[in-house]
């Protein structure tokens, strides 16, 4: 049952009716969905079911048709260099580090789309990783898995995104580091107001963390919802997530 | 022996063709069948390059060198030993195979566009050797060969290309030709499967050498004169450019490669379209479009057109990493 | 997942050996106690230099384009001929010496810029790595061609740079036209080098080169990116044209660049072609080493030279099949 919530007023980023292909593998089928500007919104579902290529979607690095409206703008043809300076901020599968570059260089490459000093942002991002700032000419590829992951994020951070897409962000880390990297996209939900969609495998951190979840299946919406409404209810629970 | 449409399709394509050059010689004057004869030379040419790169997934920019030695050894033979000109062809196929083995041992080692330009270097460094070694090879001056009339060498030439391409034809289809594709779609794989890597890659040089070499031969032959400059950097570009105009991995893009490098500035040059010096200009620019509007070459774009929806086509292209986008 | 890909990306790994600054090292103390022995081996020391000077400007050219696009650019000679060219044309109509370079490199810049518009890019949208390939060997046909067509065929007179003036130190006779070459050449390199290093747009285009696909999720134009390594490419090829012409051994004729071409692929192949430090260093190995092997070793003619460049990369990829600076790739069965 997919509740349609298009129509409503204010939405950040608005999808309607999204069908994305890899070659002539059909990988989204209308898919529909909306954030709000501050929300926290998890995509849920199992292999296949097309959650990365919904965020691919967005930022354009898949071929897609249909709908896509963000902060009142069609995303229409854009590529994703032009919807990375929209103001949306993809952190794809596999974190998307400049590995040959320094973590220095990484950070300023976050912020290339933006003019005037970084001294800001640099400070912002310092209180975020505090760690990042002594590594600054360290080799981006020598940072640990969970380093990289944090890496990454703070390089969204420099962007000043309105919306973060976060994709995979607990993949192959240790479940210490898996609940800091969570604690600070929580954090920076609320201090910047940054609006977050995030797909994640884990379910169960998704759905301590976001306050509205959609559960995909074959490349469309098969059930949405408040994280605790989700949560609680045991059907989709153990046939979806998997707990 | 079970024979596929696309096969049939392809022994009756082969027979059309052949019976076309075989005619051909009835409205061609002399001078256009030695035209002809260079046609074929690049067609063989363009074959061998095919068997290492396109079958094999080892980059040889090298032919031009192969070439060389196969039509040294035609000229040094028959210029100062009076071999029997034809007589040469064999010896020049075993110098090149030869060759082929020396270079391809070390090749082992190397990958993509190291292996490259590697080739290429060998390739240009050969007619350099040749220029120093002058008292065995005529050095800059050349050594002369005997004359052929324009028809004799257009037969030579296409008979000599009719048994490579149908030597080649069934080399392909066999044990040592499925081998060949196994290492070009993934030497691990293959390697896993007992494919014997160092024994098939090399194999892969040798017989293509042995080819380039013959081709040598008969390019000697139609020139009836050879010097180092003859197999220069010149040569080994247009056999790469007809080779990807053609299309890698297809045996039938062959004839449509030779023809273009050979026939195109050719025309370009007869037609008057401009003064002569703008040819290269107009050639330069036409390979450009073709690689912007072909980019698989004119195999792929028959195959297109016939939808074989060949999937061996596919996994030929995705495998040497050359898929367009 | 291919292991045979025609350009295979490699993963990266961190450089750990020694060995190879190691052996550098030890060339250059041989450099240097040879030459503080010989005069002789002085002198070809540093007009080896010099030509390694005009092989790494063309070098780096090669690495710049292929480090984003793994694309060999067949053509970057023949453009820098072109370039020199056009630097001639513009002294013969009355230009200063410097006036004249100083234009060409800009000109260089807008023409290396429009090339990859107009004729890269239109290939590169729909082919692969060797489609764009060929089309390079087609633009260095026309472009040969282009300079036959408006220039003629016949040798032009390039004037020098710099006087030709001697300077004698500790009995070594060093011609200005070589040092000046060196440090033009190294300064050219160097420059470029801060630009990437300490510029915003230099570190777009290393991100460009290096992961095009994170590059666009930061907002980075990727293929302007493109552009403008071809617009820098073809000033470090005028540069190379510039130097090579004002030799008095080079001859300013459209196949001006094709010997040199095959150095430079040798220097880029000798040093990764990934490392534009390795290509330098590959370069002036290979003028010093060219040279040395050409007054000392008796039966290495010049003809016999560009199979000495053969050798030397042949043994050198033997060793380090990536070249000395380039990535290793590890591929096991």
């Amino acid at each position: 049952m997919s509740v349609d919530l298009i129509g409503c007023m204010g939405s950040l980023l608005a999808l309607r009716d999204v069908d994305a292909r890899y070659g002539q593998v059909q990988a989204l089928r209308r898919l529909s969905l909306t954030v709000d500007e501050g929300e926290i919104v998890a995509i849920l579902g199992a292999n296949g079911a097309g959650k990365t290529t919904t965020l691919r979607a967005i930022s354009h690095t898949v071929t897609r048709t249909g709908t896509l409206e963000f902060a009142g703008r069609s995303l229409g043809r854009r590529g994703p260099e032009s919807t990375a300076r929209l103001g949306i901020a993809h952190v794809p599968e596999g974190r998307g580090t400049f590995a040959e570059l320094t973590v220095g260089e990484n950070l300023r490459l976050g912020a290339y789309a933006r003019r005037g000093s970084l001294r800001d942002d640099f400070r912002r991002v310092f209180t975020y990783f505090p760690w990042l700032e002594k590594r600054s000419s360290q080799q981006a590829g020598t940072l640990s898995g969970g380093e990289q992951q944090m890496l990454a994020l703070a390089r969204a951070v420099m962007q000043r995104p309105k919306l973060l897409l976060l994709d995979e962000p607990s993949l192959g880390l240790a479940p210490l580091v898996i609940s800091e990297v969570f604690r600070i996209v929580r954090e920076l939900n609320q201090r910047e107001g940054t609006a977050v969609l995030l797909v994640e495998q884990n379910a169960r951190i998704s759905l301590a963390t976001a306050s509205r979840a959609y559960v995909l299946e074959v490349g469309s919406v098969a059930y949405e919802g408040t994280s605790d409404d989700l949560a609680s209810r045991d059907a989709i629970r153990t046939s979806y997530l998997g707990y | 022996m079970r024979i596929s449409r696309g096969t049939a399709y392809g022994v009756v394509a082969a027979v059309v063709v052949a019976v076309v050059i075989a005619l051909l010689p009835l409205t061609l004057s002399d001078y256009h069948l030695s035209t002809g004869a260079t046609v074929g030379v690049f067609f063989v040419a363009i074959l061998s390059l095919n068997i290492v790169t396109g079958y094999t997934g080892q980059i040889s920019l090298g032919q031009g060198a192969f070439m060389a030695i196969g039509g040294y050894t035609t000229a040094i033979l028959t210029h100062n030993h009076g071999w029997n000109d034809i007589a040469t062809l064999p010896v020049a196929a075993l110098v090149g195979f030869a060759a082929g083995v020396i270079v391809g041992l070390p090749a082992l080692r190397l990958h993509g566009v190291y292996l490259a330009l590697i080739t290429f270097a060998v390739a240009l460094a050969v007619p350099q050797i040749a220029k120093n070694y002058s008292n065995f090879t005529g050095g800059t001056e050349g050594l002369a060969l005997p004359t052929h009339s324009g028809l004799w060498l257009y037969r030579t030439a296409w008979i000599v290309a009719g048994i490579v391409f149908v030597l080649s034809w069934l080399l392909l289809r066999g044990r040592a030709g499925r081998a060949f594709r196994a290492v070009r779609d993934s030497e691990v794989a293959a390697a896993s499967s007992g494919v014997a890597l160092p024994i098939y890659k090399t194999l892969a040089f040798g017989i293509s050498a042995a080819i380039a070499g013959v081709a040598g031969s008969v390019y000697v032959l139609v020139n009836n004169f050879v010097n180092p400059d003859v197999f220069g950097l010149t040569l080994s570009l247009y056999i790469l450019i007809g080779a990807v105009v053609g299309g890698l991995g297809s045996l039938w893009g062959v004839i449509v490669g030779a023809a273009f490098v050979e026939l195109l500035p050719l025309g370009l040059t007869t037609a008057h379209v401009s003064s002569s010096q703008s040819v290269p200009v107009i050639f330069g620019a036409v390979v450009i479009a073709v690689m912007a509007l072909i980019p698989l070459g004119a195999a792929d774009l028959l195959r297109r057109i016939l939808h074989f929806g060949s999937k061996t086509k596919e996994s030929v292209q995705s495998s040497l990493g050359t898929e367009a986008r | 997942m291919t292991a045979i890909s025609l350009f295979q990306r490699t993963t990266w790994r961190p450089s750990s050996s020694w060995i190879v600054p190691l052996a550098i090292l030890g060339g250059v103390v041989f450099l240097v106690i040879g030459s503080l022995r010989s005069s002789l081996f002085a002198q070809q020391t540093v007009s080896g230099l010099a030509n390694g000077g005009v092989y790494a400007s063309l070098a780096v050219a090669l690495v710049l384009i292929y480090r984003a696009t793994e694309v060999i650019n067949f053509a970057q000679g023949a453009i820098a001929t072109f370039t020199t060219y056009i630097a001639w044309q513009l002294i013969d109509w009355g230009l200063t010496y410097w006036l004249a370079f100083a234009c060409t490199l800009g000109i260089a810049f807008a023409g290396g810029f429009a090339l990859e518009l107009v004729a890269i890019r239109p290939v590169e949208r729909r082919g692969n790595v060797l489609t764009v390939v060929i089309a390079s060997i087609g633009l260095l046909i026309l472009v040969e061609g282009a300079i036959g067509w408006i220039w003629g065929n016949q040798v032009k007179f390039m004037p020098a740079p710099f006087p030709a003036r001697i300077y004698h130190l500790g009995g070594v006779a060093f011609s200005l036209q070589d040092l000046g070459t060196i440090a033009i050449s190294i300064a050219s390199v160097f420059v470029l080098w801060l630009f990437f290093q300490f510029t915003k747009i230099g570190l777009a285009m290393r991100a460009a080169a290096v992961r095009p696909a994170a590059a666009r999720l930061v907002g980075i134009r990727v293929s302007w990116m493109l552009s403008l390594g071809w617009g820098l490419a073809a000033m470090l090829g005028a540069v190379a044209g510039m130097l090579a012409a004002a030799s008095p051994s080079v001859l300013l004729q459209p196949s001006m660049m094709d010997g040199i071409l095959i150095y430079a692929f040798a220097a880029a192949v000798v040093g990764g072609l990934e490392s534009p430090a390795g290509a330098v260093i590959g370069a002036l190995a290979i003028g010093v080493l060219l040279n040395l092997l050409g007054s000392y070793v008796s039966w290495v003619t010049p003809q016999l030279l560009l199979p000495a460049a053969f050798v030397l990369m042949l043994a050198v990829l033997l060793v380090k099949p990536s070249g000395l600076f380039g990535r290793t790739r590890v591929r096991r069965v």
